[in-house]
């Protein structure tokens, strides 16, 4: 990184640290993940957010604690740094009982109620109405809160991405809507998918305010998300946010990864999101490299309690198979 | 060169496909990652650089759009074959199949036909939990103006492609996400397989275990573990799930006057509930036992390993439901 991109940090340092903080901690987790995968403790698919940590710790943080969150199957990082424990996230993918969803879920389908966390959606764009519901029942109820919407680019080619735009913007509703722009929908490229390649100009066709953002920088994410946000809470209706991003892994872990070029990735290693912001924070004194390395021990003991937690979690009892399909009736 | 020793259903898929593609300059293959990443399961590995970007057509996420514009490639000369990545996602698409590809022929009086054929993985098995793992099929073997085919053996992965081609109607084929890594040695040459008929792959006596796709396997370990026992179990391979072999079924039952079903569907409103319906309609009198179904809990399939294997039907629990219709203990 050269010396012109070191960019001072306009936020409280209390603030940088924690953002800092929250990417190492997704950083430590996700790399824990795909270890744990290939020891065949998480099955199923497993999708990593490496690269892209900046997206949600920026807006998750520029986000109060009763708005609602909306994400995908690429949701570790969304739902750790909402404030689920990375134990209960780690049961899950374990497909314990102390897990988020007893087990139901694994990886691609985190949910909790007390933090307004609506998953963990694995259809591509099933999670953009459902926001828009969750904005419209704010609206019709006289409450002022956001509904945030995570979804990759690729999703922007699928109907619910452009019915949900304009149902948003017609009837004018909370929705903040943050297009993960990472330029791979598997193993698609932007280009190959998008004839208008610019996710805030689609957004705009349906007159909402729309701006592409820096998805590396964490400091630019969060700003953008806190002015987003106050707009949408404001009642002036939807934003949406192109969060330009990369990820460092394979879609998931059956992905080969043969559709793009290993330099391209190296290129992009150079943007980091964590260096990023540690090397800003050290250049205007707030941060020591000691500093650093111990916020680094603590995400990698915390990541570690968790995986405790997940390996000594119980099997839900197959007695209860069915239960949860219907709600149980209340004596 | 010499073609392998074996051959897995993934690549006689592939085959199917090269040879469609090579004998009839209509077909083209079209969805989501088909091309460049060559296909979710593999199955077009190596055809973009066959057949080119044209007739290997990777498609954005939009599978109303594709499969839509897939229905209007057929109207007009084409024929293309469409693969959705699961039945799951297949739903996007399910007004385009059924409001448009099934109904054009005969809204139209005859005048349009759809030669569509959509490929799709369905089912269970690999811990990929509720929005991946579902055996819709029944769904679409509701649907009057389709066709539906599950090939469950790798002759039939390969043989029935071709036939789907050539059909003039919209096919809807379904590949169980666990036959596709399926071996065998490979044919000296590929037989002929027919789309109408229903398939015995294992003769018995004593009881008729229908099944189709994914179940077939574990159907017929169940009839293995059975023949230790001295039940002697025919295993009937269903095939084409519409429109649905009835002879081949009141044949078997004739001979073995009891049947089981075993569908990784849900139990109501499932293809088991159908094939029921129709030995209790026309070959009720050559049974001595009531029929019986194995088939998925009734329950979004769950992740944990545990809950996933409790919630789907197992060669132990077919071959206990058997020996409970048998009474035997
Ligand atoms: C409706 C639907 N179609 C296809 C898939 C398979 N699939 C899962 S993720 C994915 C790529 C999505 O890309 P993007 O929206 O850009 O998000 P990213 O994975 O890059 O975060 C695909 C094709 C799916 N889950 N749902």
């Amino acid at each position: 990184m050269d010396e012109s991109s070191l960019t001072p940090v306009p936020l409280a340092p209390e603030l940088s640290l924690q953002l800092l903080r929250d990417m190492v901690r997704i950083r430590r987790f996700e790399e824990a993940c795909a270890d744990l995968y290939g020891q065949g403790k998480i099955r199923g698919f497993l999708h990593l957010y490496v690269g892209e940590e900046a997206v949600a710790a920026g807006v998750l943080h520029a986000l109060a604690a009763d708005d609602a969150i909306v994400a995908t199957y690429r949701e570790h990082g969304h739902a750790l740094v909402r404030g689920m424990p990375a134990g209960v996230i780690m049961a899950e993918m374990f497909g314990k009982r102390e897990g988020c969803c007893r087990g139901r879920g694994g990886s691609m389908h985190l949910f909790d109620a007390g933090t307004r966390f609506y998953g963990g959606n694995a259809i591509v764009g099933g999670g953009l109405p459902l926001a828009v519901g969750l904005a419209l029942a704010d609206k019709m109820q006289g409450r002022s809160r956001v509904s945030a919407c995570f979804f990759g680019e690729g999703a922007a080619a699928e109907g619910a991405f452009h019915e949900s735009l304009n149902l948003a913007a017609l009837w004018r509703l909370p929705v903040l809507f943050c297009c993960e722009n990472n330029r791979y929908a598997m193993g698609t490229a932007l280009e190959r998918a998008h004839a208008e390649t610019d996710m805030a100009h689609k957004a705009a066709a349906y007159r909402i305010g729309a701006e592409r953002v820096d998805g590396m920088d964490v400091v630019a994410v969060y700003e953008a998300a806190t002015n987003a946000a106050a707009a949408v809470r404001a009642g002036s209706g939807p934003r949406f946010l192109e969060l330009l991003t990369y990820r460092y892994r394979a879609h998931s872990m059956f992905d080969p990864d043969l559709y793009r070029d290993k330099a391209e990735i190296e290129r992009w290693k150079q943007r980091g999101p964590i260096h990023n912001l540690s090397n800003r924070l050290k250049a205007q004194q707030q941060l020591t490299e000691e500093a650093f390395l111990a916020l680094d021990a603590q995400a990698l003991s915390e990541v570690a309690q968790a995986v405790t937690f997940a390996e000594r979690g119980t099997l839900e009892p197959v007695a209860d198979l069915l239960k949860d399909t219907y709600t149980e009736p209340v004596a | 060169m010499n073609a392998p020793a074996r051959v897995s259903y993934r690549e006689a898929l592939r085959e199917a496909h090269r040879e469609a593609l090579r004998c009839d300059a209509r077909v083209f293959l079209m969805g989501e990652d088909v091309g460049r990443y060559g296909g979710s399961y593999a199955v077009s590995k190596g055809l973009l650089a066959e057949f080119g970007p044209e007739r290997v057509r990777d498609t954005p996420l939009s599978e109303l759009g594709f499969v839509g514009a897939a229905i209007g490639a057929a109207l007009g000369g084409m024929r293309p074959i469409v693969e959705i990545m699961t039945v799951n996602f297949s739903l996007l698409a399910l007004d385009q199949i059924v409001n448009t590809a099934a109904t054009l022929r005969h809204m139209s009086g005859g005048q349009f036909s759809v030669p569509l054929v959509v490929r799709m993985a369905t089912g269970a098995g690999r811990q990929l939990a509720a929005q991946h793992s579902h055996s819709l099929e029944v769904w679409y073997a509701h649907i009057p103006g389709i066709k539906v085919l599950a090939p469950a053996t790798i002759e039939d992965a390969h043989g029935m492609l071709a036939l789907a081609l050539a059909d003039p109607d919209p096919v809807v084929m379904f590949e169980h996400a666990l036959l596709y890594n399926l071996e065998a040695a490979r044919p000296s040459t590929w037989p002929r397989v027919d789309i109408a008929r229903a398939a015995i792959r294992r003769p018995g006596t004593d009881i008729s275990l229908v099944c189709y796709g994914g179940t077939l396997w574990k159907t017929l370990e169940a009839a293995t573990a059975l023949s230790a026992e001295g039940i002697e179990a025919e295993v009937i391979d269903l095939r084409v799930l519409r429109p649905l072999d009835d002879e081949t079924l009141f044949d078997s039952v004739r001979r073995t006057h009891r049947a089981l079903v075993v569908d990784e569907g849900w139990k109501t409103c499932s293809l088991a509930a159908e094939v029921m319906a129709r030995l209790g309609e026309q070959a009720f009198y050559d049974l001595d036992a009531p029929l019986a179904r194995v088939c998925s809990a009734e329950v979004p399939i769950p992740y944990a390993k545990q809950l996933e294997d409790a919630a789907l039907p197992q060669p132990a629990t077919i071959a206990a439901a058997v020996k409970r219709l048998l009474g035997r203990p």
